[in-house]
């Protein structure tokens, strides 16, 4: 059976061999352009005059178009139609792109792009959450708000009170291959885009827009992505329509990809958010009510921005039962890059928020951290009366007791604590600090009609399968965990199954491989093909057997029927001889999910995926420095269809979580310009920044809801282990205190940030 | 420029080759070879690692990106296609990364892969993986598996095919040679500063030694010298600048040894970081540490000190332990040579002490009076640019300073000393007591400013801490880094 193997990914041997290829390494038509994009350097204002003749001389330049050249208004957004492809008489932020250059060339086409006289006069440019506040620039009218009983109320009766402020800055998802895109014009003015994307339908439906195009013309195609994160499920929107717009008023094919640092000056990024709270405790330790107040930073277009701030509103209670709750929720708009996905979408930055109470309410009443997030944890599975989340879901699948138990074994808490806090005692510049997070993470997309899938299969005579569905492939091993699904369906080795590149000509209208969905979604609509294929094959060899079809067996490459045994290859041949079709589409769509996004209640989620990291560190008073020491991880990804890729999901998804609140740090200037915007000033984690000791996990125990083979979504739910990492180092920094002042450290938690905690505990 | 080099093992010949084509876009645009991958074009992120052997059979990992084609010259390159062997056997870096689940996204795969490939070549059992892949960012796998791919290969035996691009070199460099000597070496390269009709197309000059180096660049002070194009590269990949007339510097004799002299430790200026830290790291761990931490293995593969001291960066990490350590600058026009001190090369900001036609030949460091103690301070710990660096090379008798030379790096426009500071520690008690009036003089020798990389008071804060880890150093372990195995 391939289910539950810890297969290599399926391209393993063509990444290692550098054989894998990627939109920038397919082999280019001899006539193809190079397209680079000219930008803006000012965050706020109107274009008075843009001279491009310097463009247009420049060496190996072909065609050179601004907003007011284009056959028809060209748009990028996936949401409010917002996103002009090149800005039309306004900039809003520093680095959109205002015109478009084709050359013979990459280097060519980045050369003629710094050639323009760009003229534009400045307008206030808002670029913080208090300036947009002060200004009221927002997206929805006012704040979003959702109340759970009196907040307020149950605050003020509570014991203890702790509030304060938490500031969450942005990441970069810096995917490794940057974002790229090819257009290939057919005949009769159909278009061809090969594009590094999360969400091909979505190019396909911007692309025909922009060109007036049926959707029935444009074909969209990706084989794979360097990383995606998030980041390519809106922003090569920009790159695949001026690909296709060039290519159609030039009749050539184009391509484009952002240099590094356009990448990082074009595209949106992680929000940040300004999280205010005020939380009241017993002084049993129990939460009586918090309020929230989310300050997002969205940028200069909608883009995803609602529903990630949703998202950070639906993971506010994390892993707890809180009695009374209120969220405000400010989705503010500003002069900068329009912020995006990210892996998580809002979930880590509302996870963070109530992660932050839980560990400023442990610091004042004295109690370990742990013990006071296990007091205030949901009733585990199975409960008699399962607790509600604020919006009203029941939670029926918690596990984090049990599994935090085990974690906390297997990791040797209590007696690494007592040896911490002696060896702290014994030391003058250093402290060691240990810290926890849990993460209970809904898993569907919240705006449900996304929550549908579909896939072709076919088989061939010689027995081979043909793979294809919506999903898209950018690391995570969705391909290869689908194909061993489908070839756990018809009982042949995985090799049998040739999986195929995504295609809108083969599966259409799909949703974004996001939201951790890739394998729940496409796994099942694979199944569900599979399944009507076979059952065809049992059909007809039943039939030539005079047995009934469910006691014809497909296992092992071969086909029991009666007596007889076919290999899988005989099987289709005997099938397709008895002229039964080979090919089927397989359709999901997820059951029993119902959501009132207006009234905030509902059940968005169709199941909860858990996990809970423990994290030391070391750090430096002197310098603020610090170094992670240890992880220990234990997570849940139900029934794992492949441990393997599942364990590399776990322990990819915290690192890049830690790199987000330690020193991935986006700076930008007083005029609203990025100035990180390269890997020499924006800094990921490296190599040695991996814990020295890393135990990573999986929680075995199968789904309660009915997913494919029982296994659970793993893409995002991991990153938010990484607050494990700002935890411990809000504990070291503390023990450097004399216990009165609370560290109240923010993220990202740079050297700088550290020293500057540090010092407040000796204030 | 005329150049030929083996390519996967077999010789390429290139009439003439543009100079400031950089061996990433020659691979991937004209070669076809798109294995190579580019990730960021400025030698941070490790996915062009290519593996350059030289003539003496050593091997190299370095950034294509920021390689340009002449540095070639004479040298056998591999790329990411040329690692298995020629019946398609992985290499065990390969098979480890499949086996190990290294691979993700696998964008990073193919430079992660050769820069495992150069660490199993060096041979080196203790080779530490987190210095030989400091210089490869993987987003997806949050490096675990990586770091069990290196471990499974640390005794597998180096595969035949690798060791063949030496021999290969060996057998064909008398043929590279000569080649060389046939063709024209550029414009003037015979007769200083003729004009003959290649003038335009050869702007590159490679000298056949330092004094062939010293006429040339006498004749042609307006040309740029090219060491190891780790900060020049990026003027072409990322400033898009037209560089003009070249000479490429990198392996010059006289220009690349180490030496030992009556003034003290002399270091050609075309000597690599990374055999400069393997000089020092025995008598000056500190300074060893320091130098590992500049860039990565790539980086420190290919850049020069001569070019971390001639770029004039304020942020440079070898200037503030050099000035600490008393090193002297030897530059030389033509036949004449002068020898300062090193501090007093950066004049101001984006200036330094150096005539039209003249070049650094070497930095000597002369016996060490005391000990030195350096710490850099960055964002992330490894190859990441200062966010300050600071140098204290400090003698005592009986407890009291007797000797005090402090440098820092980022807390000016230029690599500064610190008189004021200096002077409050001669004298005074080596404890953290005594070294107060030092940490208040620090405020009066800097105002650092701030940046993306750290505040102005951060810097200030950071400076005295440093101070006082120097101080404390026999209390404390002394790089945080020394802990990551301890303490767990
Ligand atoms: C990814 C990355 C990370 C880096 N990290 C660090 C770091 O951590 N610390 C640090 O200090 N630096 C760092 N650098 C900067 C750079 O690598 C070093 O400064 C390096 O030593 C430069 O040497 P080079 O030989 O490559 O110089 P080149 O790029 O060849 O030349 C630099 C400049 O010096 C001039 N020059 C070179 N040699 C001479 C000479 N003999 N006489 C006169 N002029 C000369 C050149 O004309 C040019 O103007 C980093 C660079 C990169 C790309
Ligand atoms: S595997 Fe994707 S960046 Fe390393």
């Amino acid at each position: 059976m391939s289910v539950a193997d810890p297969l290599p990914h399926d391209s393993a041997r063509l990444h290692v061999t550098g054989a894998a290829r990627y939109v920038d390494d397919i082999p280019l038509p001899a006539n193809a352009l190079h397209l680079a994009f000219g930008l803006s350097d000012v965050a706020h204002g109107v274009i008075e005059a843009l001279d491009l003749s310097a463009v247009r001389a420049s060496d190996g330049v072909v065609e050179v178009l601004a907003a007011g050249d284009l056959a028809r208004p060209a748009d990028v957004s996936p949401s409010a139609h917002d996103e002009p492809l090149l800005a039309e008489g306004r900039v809003h932020y520093a680095g959109q792109p205002v015109f478009v250059v084709a050359a013979t060339s990459h280097r060519a086409a980045r050369v003629a792009a710094r050639r323009a006289a760009l003229r534009v006069a400045p307008l206030p440019a808002i670029l913080t959450v208090d300036e947009a506040l002060a200004a009221g620039s927002r997206f929805e009218g006012g704040p979003v708000v959702w109340d759970k009983g009196d907040a307020e109320a149950a605050i003020a009766a509570a014991d203890l009170v702790v509030e304060g402020t938490l500031e969450l800055g942005g990441q970069e998802h810096f995917y490794l291959e940057g974002q790229a895109a090819l257009a290939l014009p057919g005949e009769g003015g159909e278009m061809h885009v090969i594009a590094s994307t999360q969400h091909p339908t979505e190019v396909q439906h911007k692309v025909a827009h922009a060109l007036g195009l049926p959707q029935a013309m444009v074909r969209v195609e990706c084989r794979r992505m360097g990383g995606g994160f998030g980041g390519k499920e809106s922003q090569g929107n920009a790159l695949a329509v001026a690909v296709a717009v060039v290519a159609q008023a030039t009749g050539r094919p184009c391509k484009m990809r952002y240099d590094r640092d356009d990448d990082f000056l074009i595209t949106g990024k992680r929000h940040d958010f300004r999280i205010d709270y005020r939380a009241g405790f017993g002084r049993d330790g129990r939460i009586r009510g918090v309020a929230f107040r989310h300050l997002v930073r969205c940028g200069w277009s909608q883009d995803l921005s609602l529903p990630v701030a949703d998202r950070a509103m639906l993971h506010a209670d994390n892993a707890y039962r809180i009695p009374a709750m209120r969220i405000e929720s400010h989705r503010l708009r500003t002069n900068t890059q329009s912020a995006t996905a990210f892996r998580g979408f809002g979930g880590p930055q509302g996870v963070a928020g109530i992660e932050r109470v839980m560990d400023h309410a442990a610091h004042a009443l004295g109690l370990d951290p742990i013990e006071l997030r296990r007091r205030n944890y949901y009733a585990e599975m199975p409960a008699p009366r399962p607790d509600r989340t604020p919006y009203g879901q029941e939670v029926r699948d918690f596990i984090l007791g049990g599994l935090t138990e085990k974690l906390l074994d297997g990791a040797d808490y209590a007696a690494r604590r007592a040896e911490i806090a002696a060896w702290n005692a014994g030391q003058r510049v250093l402290r060691r600090g240990i810290g926890f997070a849990p993460v209970k993470f809904g898993i569907s997309f919240t705006l449900s009609h996304l929550n549908q899938a579909g896939a072709l299969v076919h088989v061939y005579t010689d027995g081979s399968v043909h793979l294809n569905h919506g999903g898209t492939e950018m690391g995570q091993g969705l391909f290869q965990k689908v194909a061993q699904v489908a070839a756990a369906e018809f009982g042949v080795p995985v090799s049998a199954v040739r999986i195929t590149a995504t295609d809108t000509a083969k599966v259409p209208n799909t949703s974004a491989t996001a939201a951790s969905s890739g394998s729940d979604l496409n796994g099942m609509a694979v199944q569900a093909a599979c399944a009507e294929i076979r059952a065809r094959m049992a059909g007809h060899l039943a039939s030539l057997h005079q047995i009934t079809p469910d006691a014809v067996v497909f296992a092992g490459g071969a086909v029991q029927a009666g007596g007889a045994r076919y290999s899988f290859a005989e099987a289709a041949t005997l099938a397709w001889q008895g002229r039964v079709s080979l090919s089927a589409t397989g359709f999901y769509r997820t059951p029993d999910i119902a959501w009132d996004r207006a009234r905030g209640e509902g059940r968005p989620f169709y199941y909860f995926a858990h996990g809970a990291a423990l994290t030391e560190v070391v750090v430096d008073r002197l310098t603020g420095e610090y170094r992670i020491l240890r992880a220990d991880i234990l997570h849940d990804a139900g029934a794992s269809l492949n441990p393997a890729l599942d364990i590399g999901q776990i322990e990819g998804g915290y690192v890049q979580g830690v790199g987000w609140l330690t020193t991935e740090e986006l700076v930008w200037d007083n005029a609203g310009r990025l100035r990180t915007h390269a890997p020499s000033t924006y800094k990921i984690p490296a190599f040695g920044d991996r814990p020295a000791v890393f135990n990573v996990a999986l929680h075995q125990g199968a789904n309660p809801a009915a997913t494919i083979h029982r296994s659970k979504a793993v893409g995002e739910p991991p990153l938010m282990l990484g607050i494990s990492a700002l935890m411990a180092l809000s504990d070291a920094v503390a023990a450097f205190g004399g216990g009165r002042v609370y560290p109240a450290l923010d993220a990202p938690a740079t050297p700088e940030r550290v020293l500057a905690a540090v010092e407040r505990m000796r204030g | 420029m005329h150049l030929a080099f083996l390519l996967n093992g077999e010789r390429v010949d290139f009439p003439d080759a543009p100079p400031t084509r950089t061996t990433l876009d020659w691979l991937r645009e004209d070669r076809g070879l798109t294995g190579t991958k580019e990730g960021c074009n400025e030698g941070d992120c490790g996915a062009c690692t290519v593996l350059v052997t030289d003539p003496d059979g050593s091997l190299r990992p370095l950034n294509a990106c920021i390689l340009l084609l002449p540095q070639l010259q004479g040298r056998a390159l591999r790329t990411i296609e040329g690692l298995a062997a020629p019946d398609g056997t992985l290499h065990p870096a390969q098979q480890a990364m499949i086996d190990h689940h290294g691979a993700q996204c696998g964008f990073c795969t193919p430079g992660i892969t050769m820069a495992l490939a150069a660490a199993h070549a060096s041979a080196d059992p203790d080779l530490d993986p987190d210095t030989a892949l400091a210089g490869n960012l993987c987003r997806c796998t949050g490096y675990a598996p990586i770091a069990r791919a290196a471990r499974a290969i640390a005794h597998a035996p180096i595969p035949d095919w690798i060791a063949a691009d030496a021999r290969a070199l060996a057998d064909l460099s008398p043929h590279l040679a000569l080649s060389l000597a046939e063709i024209p070496r550029g414009s003037g390269g015979s007769a200083p500063g003729a004009t003959t009709p290649a003038d335009a197309p050869a702007r590159a000059f490679r000298p056949r030694d330092v004094d062939d180096l010293a006429a040339w660049h006498a004749a042609h002070p307006e040309a740029t010298l090219v060491a190891g194009a780790t900060d020049l590269g990026l003027h072409l990949t990322k400033g898009l600048r037209d560089l003009g007339r070249l000479a490429f510097i990198s392996g010059t004799p006289g220009l690349c040894e180490i030496a030992s002299t009556p003034e003290g430790l002399r270091i050609g200026a075309a000597v690599t970081i990374e055999d400069l830290r393997a000089a020092i790291a025995q008598a000056a761990p500190d300074f060893g540490e320091l130098v590992r931490r500049i860039g990565a293995t790539q980086v420190r593969a290919a850049g020069t000190i001569g070019g971390n001291i001639a770029n004039g960066s304020p942020i440079g990490d070898g200037p503030p332990a050099l000035i600490a350590l008393g090193a002297t600058l030897t530059l030389r026009r033509g036949a004449a040579r002068r020898t300062i001190a090193l501090e007093d090369f950066f004049l101001a900001y984006g200036r330094q002490d150096r005539a039209p036609g003249e070049f650094v030949e070497a930095v000597t460091i002369p016996p060490s009076p005391g000990t030195l103690h350096v710490h850099k301070v960055s964002k992330r710990f490894d190859q990441d640019i200062s966010a300050l660096c600071g140098a204290f090379m400090i003698a005592t008798e009986a407890g009291r300073v007797t000797h005090a030379r402090v440098a820092f790096g980022g807390m000016a426009g230029t690599p500064k000393r610190a008189p004021l500071t200096e002077a409050a520690l001669i004298g005074a008690p080596w404890s953290e007591a005594g070294v107060a009036p030092a940490l208040a003089a620090l405020a009066q020798d800097y105002a650092p400013i701030s940046d993306m990389r750290a505040s102005a008071a951060y810097r200030l804060e950071a400076a005295r801490g440093i101070l006082l880890r120097a101080v404390a150093g026999d209390l404390v372990p002394p790089v945080l880094g020394a802990l990551q195995g301890g303490a767990a």
